[in-house]
């Protein structure tokens, strides 16, 4: 495929993945990923390790529906808005068709507690790591590893990065 | 000697907190001089984080960094973070392998055990500076701690009175950390996670079994019946450490339990599109939350195995670092199972990341009621063992005890509860 025209369709695509978490449209989010899939968020000092252990981690759509019915229905959080900021993109095609793109996050959180409302800080930041794969003429993502520089989570991780 | 904090502290054995604990900066200083280098031992990392010679690790003893060490025979040491020259923080990396600290002001160095090896220009340059003759490089070593371990669990201490690590955990609380720390263990990660509340107050609710099916709902949520519903409540002999052990008793009672009483956890209207999270290997029977005054939380759920050091970064905030960990024997299929258990825990956690949350809220509301306080009568109003679930026997266990270490009651520290 023409380089530029993969790229635009990766920015697409994560423009689109930052607007699904931003508008709080997470019942949408699932629908990014290929089933299997991974999606995990990594502290920055485990992969520096070789550690394995990821603050979330989810191989299958379905587990990312569950942690979408655990943040709507079960888990109890403060009020909160996101602004992803992505830049930095680089895009790859391996031989072999798959698509690899790095690019850097940064996530300003807005707190609509009572207490702080109207509050913005920046929450976390760090780098995508992405494997895309085209699924019927639609970028997927087969693998989405966030690499969150900023380990030491403010209060909570609730919703995806 | 510094004022004591001055505050009405009830005579409740610990069922009556003053909100004023979580707010005056003059209490958080003292707990820094009577607790944190008082007759305590706190829970600094555990062996298998620094197990070569020349391994070290920067952490804190409340707030006072410190560096642990393995010295070149093995041995465990710790020692003050703080250059004994000008005092500048010597070691600056969060972990690394070195046998020699080299503070970068002016060079001094030091060996894994604090002592001063190296003074640069020690005897001046041309017969010019340098230090006087009677310059002793063994009076100006680092501060050492003291380190004892127990079951790979490294603990540090300022003080020179304190009990030995094994007494000072008791008999209790070693047979439920044996239980866990059975084998040799590999560190599997962490999480870190900063919350804007007072330390004490997440000390409160790792002690708190009444919270744990009415703020946590991922299990009634998906219908999942918790394995929380039989067990209890095991305390030190001081009431100051407690193991809140839980495990499935009757699941059809529960449920029933649940929908009679009306809470909102029961509410089974989602099932888990994906159930493998939860598909794990029996391992322990239960869940355990075991917390050792003052820093540190041993925690088995599931297949899920961590520590938690509680690290207290003034009056409003704590850090907590989660260090998850499985065991060297653990085959390819057990690291998976771990893994994917994790979702479980930790700062993003489903099952429990609204902790912090919840002792945030406690900050926020209190702000202006120092002399309110808070009421802690589940369970009665006594400091024991209990077997059952609905108490809060081990805060009130913790807050006697905090009261006469803070020197805030005349409840002798050896009025034992049996
Ligand atoms: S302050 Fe460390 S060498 Fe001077
Ligand atoms: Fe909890």
């Amino acid at each position: 495929m023409d380089k530029y025209a993969l790229r635009c369709a990766v920015e697409e695509l994560l423009a689109a993945y930052a607007h699904c978490l931003d508008s709080d449209r997470l019942e949408e989010w699932p629908d990014f990923f290929t089933d299997p899939c991974l999606y995990q968020v990594l502290p920055r000092e485990n992969r520096e390790q070789g550690l394995p252990i990821a603050l979330i981690y989810c191989d299958s759509r379905g587990m990312l529906r569950d942690r979408v019915v655990a943040h709507r229905q079960a888990n109890i959080y403060g009020p909160h808005a996101y602004r992803h900021l992505i830049s930095n993109l680089r895009v790859c095609e391996e031989p072999d068709g798959t698509i690899t793109a790095q690019a850097t996050y940064t996530v300003l959180r807005t707190l609509l507690d009572p207490v702080r409302y109207g509050s913005t800080e920046v929450y976390s930041a760090g780098e995508y790591r992405d494997v895309l794969v085209w699924v019927e003429g639609q970028l997927k993502l087969r693998e989405k590893t966030v690499i969150v520089d900023t380990c030491r989570i403010d209060s909570l991780l609730v919703t995806p990065l | 000697m510094q004022a004591a904090a001055q505050i009405a502290w009830p005579r409740t054995e610990g069922a009556r907190v003053p909100y004023q604990v979580f707010l005056d900066p003059a209490i958080y200083e003292q707990e820094q001089e009577r607790i944190f280098r008082g007759p305590t031992w706190s829970y600094v990392a555990l062996e298998a984080e620094f197990p070569r010679p020349g391994d070290f690790k920067a952490t804190f003893v409340g707030e006072t960094p410190i560096v642990v060490t393995r010295a070149r025979d093995g041995t465990v040491h710790a020692f003050v973070n703080r250059c004994a020259h000008r005092g500048a923080l010597v070691c600056r990396e969060p972990r690394g392998n070195r046998l020699r600290h080299t503070c970068v002001y002016h060079q001094w160095t030091y060996d894994a055990e604090g002592n001063l090896v190296g003074v640069p220009f020690r005897t001046g340059i041309d017969g010019k500076g340098g230090y006087p003759a009677d310059f002793d490089p063994k009076q100006h070593g680092l501060q050492k701690l003291r380190v004892a371990t127990y079951d790979g669990l490294v603990f540090a201490s300022f003080s020179a009175t304190v009990e030995p690590l094994a007494e000072y955990l008791g008999p209790t609380m070693r047979q439920w950390l044996d239980r866990i720390f059975n084998r040799p263990i590999r560190v599997l990660g962490y999480t870190r996670q900063f919350v804007h509340a007072n330390w004490k107050l997440y000390a409160e609710n790792v002690r708190d079994p009444y919270h744990a099916s009415l703020l946590h709902l991922f299990h009634a949520t998906f219908g999942l019946y918790r394995s929380t519903q039989g067990g209890g409540v095991w305390l030190d002999r001081l009431g100051r450490h407690s193991v809140l052990h839980s495990y499935r008793r009757d699941a059809e009672a529960e449920t029933a339990a649940y929908r009679q009483a009306g809470l909102r956890s029961y509410q089974a209207t989602y099932t888990l599109a994906d159930p493998s999270l939860l598909a794990g290997r029996q391992e322990f029977p239960g869940l355990v939350i075991q917390t050792i005054f003052p820093s540190l939380v041993v925690q088995q759920i599931q297949n899920t195995l961590a520590v938690r050091q509680i690290l207290p970064k003034g009056v409003d905030a704590f850090e907590l670092i989660f260090t998850f960990f499985g065991y060297e024997d653990d085959d390819e299929e057990m690291l998976r199972i771990r893994r994917k258990q994790a979702n479980l825990v930790g700062p993003a956690g489903l099952i429990s990341l609204e902790d912090g949350h919840a002792t945030e809220l406690v900050q926020q509301a209190i702000v202006r009621d120092p002399a309110a306080s808070s009421l802690v009568e589940m369970g009665g109003r006594t400091v024991e063992d209990q077997e059952n679930l609905v108490t809060e026997t081990g805060i009130r266990g913790f807050w006697r005890y905090y009261g006469a270490l803070m020197g805030f009651t005349d409840v002798p520290l050896e009025d034992s509860h049996g």
